[in-house]
């Protein structure tokens, strides 16, 4: 066995890949399923060794402001949540994306609304993919489906957000955060010092150390014109991440007749109804979008134009599902399949959902 | 090879570092691993469940329909899980507090009386290898030299030196079902 190969639950992954990109810091509070990762980041003590902060704060609230000001200096700034947590955060979230700053979000989904439950769901992607806060903007949506995923997408999401210089959010839920998978850890990077920051990032409150000019980080502007041209670079920068940063993974597409598109852990339960119809001879594909902003709707349009019909899976009411029909435009029939509160479907759930809804819909 | 095993019964009942102990040991003979809880309020006295699966290749789902082998430590898990069984498969569990037996004819039944072995090698906490030894007798998925080398990496330091004390419990488990 190699050395970095480790077993390890979803939540610990992403703390031990935090430690290893050389993030600056880390401001959470706990909360079920996902308290391993500032639980594994307080065992780990990275403090002592990359010099990384890790804090709890006295609030959501106020780990999403520690996460703006750090961001705002030029740090690798994180934080963590779940759901009803992440809510409390949306405030924060819009001032981060308002000021065009970096800052990596994981929200590892639990059931709702409200307080609901400690179990999974996918229930945030409304939230997460639409805005969240308040204000036209976006985040780079990331989900993850394997606990390697969780720790790979720590560095995507980081260096995606400095690329950009807007926030990303780890989308993920409490499956894959609370599951144990093989993981390999990336090597360890070290932190970029303060010449490092200062020349990656000139639009950082670094202290002026010589520099004409006094930066400002905010997201007022009272000045109507130039809010709007704010909103139009905005927007510009949107365009680019749409038009670069899709990203997804088909399987079993090129024959197939029938789609199944499912995100995160739901989409490898789909993937096991998919070996099981196949075996049956029901010739059935999976797109999962890894992005869930930018969505896939260029892959999920030219496949709409090759299968009979789609079904959507999701642990929710039906959220995604609207962005698949976006991209289908009424071409073949978008059928979904949804568990809420905190249960999760089974392969053979959704094996009989692709049956009712989709190949069979006259039996219903 | 894959192997889809569910381990059910209390929360105190080392059920979960049980999975972990097998999912170790998996990724010590270089198998693809899962180890999904029921996560929750799995405390003493609660229900408690883990899902671990074995395989050469990749896994795909970890949330399963059916299993090819079962540990079940209580009645409420009999009663969920004797019916997810795959047909040819191995339903292991503790006679103790059972009052209904499991009646599957198309599965191999195995008792094992795992408290009243832990009560002989007078530690109680060592119900949970016992059983895990009683499973690999009966589905050797790992070597017993990987099973040694998770106990390592799942036991703290400080409790290295019971892992002569596991490895007997296992061997008594296997022992049991011979």
């Amino acid at each position: 066995m190699q050395e970095d190969i480790r077993l390890m639950k979803g939540n610990e992954a992403i703390a031990h890949a935090a430690i290893r990109y050389g993030a600056d810091a880390y401001f959470g509070y706990p909360i079920t399923p996902q308290s391993e990762v500032l639980e594994t980041l307080e065992d780990e003590m990275p403090w002592e060794t990359t010099g990384m902060v890790v804090l709890q704060a006295e609030s959501e609230v106020a780990a999403i402001n520690m996460v703006y000001g750090g961001a705002a200096s030029g740090k690798a700034v994180m934080t963590s949540s779940s759901s009803p947590g992440v809510s409390l955060k949306q405030e924060g979230i819009s001032y981060i994306a308002a000021s065009e700053l970096p800052a990596l979000i994981v929200n590892v989904m639990r059931g709702g609304p409200g307080l609901g439950t400690i179990q999974p769901s996918q229930a945030d992607y409304f939230q997460a993919t639409k805005g969240g806060g308040h204000g036209d903007y976006h985040l780079i949506v990331l989900a993850p489906a394997t606990v390697q995923e969780m720790a790979d997408f720590v560095a995507l999401g980081f260096d995606l957000s400095f690329k950009y210089r807007t926030p990303a959010m780890i989308l993920a839920d409490g499956i894959v955060g609370q599951m144990m998978e093989k993981v390999v850890l990336p090597p360890q990077r070290q932190r970029r010092t303060e010449e490092e920051v200062a020349a990656q990032c000139p639009w950082a409150v670094t202290g002026k150390h010589g520099r004409g000019h006094r930066n400002i980080v905010t997201s007022l502007e009272m000045d109507s014109p130039k809010m709007e041209e704010n909103n139009l670079r905005f927007q510009r920068t949107y365009a680019e991440i749409a038009e670069k940063e899709v990203r997804f993974q088909e399987y079993f597409c090129d024959d197939a007749e029938y789609l199944i598109v499912a995100f995160g852990s739901v989409a490898r339960i789909c993937l096991k109804a998919i070996e099981d119809a196949r075996a049956r001879g029901i010739k059935v594909g999976l797109l999962r979008p890894i992005t869930l902003w930018p969505f896939p709707t260029r892959e999920i349009e030219a496949l709409s134009r090759r299968v009979k019909g789609i079904l959507v899976v999701e642990l929710n009411a039906g959220q995604m599902i609207e962005d698949v029909r976006l991209a289908v435009e009424g071409r073949v029939p978008v059928r979904h399949f949804g568990r809420m509160g905190g249960m999760i479907p089974n392969p053979g759930e959704v094996l009989d959902a692709l049956d009712t809804e989709i190949i069979n819909p006259a039996k219903k | 090879m894959k192997e889809e095993i569910i381990i059910a019964g209390f929360g105190g009942q080392g059920v979960l570092s049980m999975g972990k102990i097998l999912a170790y040991a998996g990724l010590m003979n270089d198998l693809e691993v899962t180890w999904m809880p029921a996560y929750g309020p799995e405390q003493r006295g609660g229900t408690a469940n883990v899902t671990v699966i074995l395989s050469d290749s990749p896994i795909s789902s970890p949330v399963l329909d059916s299993y090819d082998t079962a540990v079940i430590l209580n009645q409420q898990s009999l009663d969920k899980f004797e019916n997810k069984v795959k047909p040819g498969g191995t339903l292991i569990y503790d006679p103790s507090g059972i009052h209904h037996p499991p009646t599957r004819t198309d599965i191999k039944v195995v008792p094992v009386d795992a408290m009243e072995a832990a009560i002989e090698l007078k530690n109680s906490k060592t119900y949970n290898m016992i059983l895990l030894g009683a499973l690999l007798a009966l589905r050797p998925v790992v070597d017993s030299e990987a099973v040694v080398k998770a106990l390592k990496k799942t036991l703290p330091e400080r409790h290295h030196h019971l892992i002569p004390l596991n490895v007997q419990a296992i061997e008594r488990g296997a022992q049991l079902v011979k």
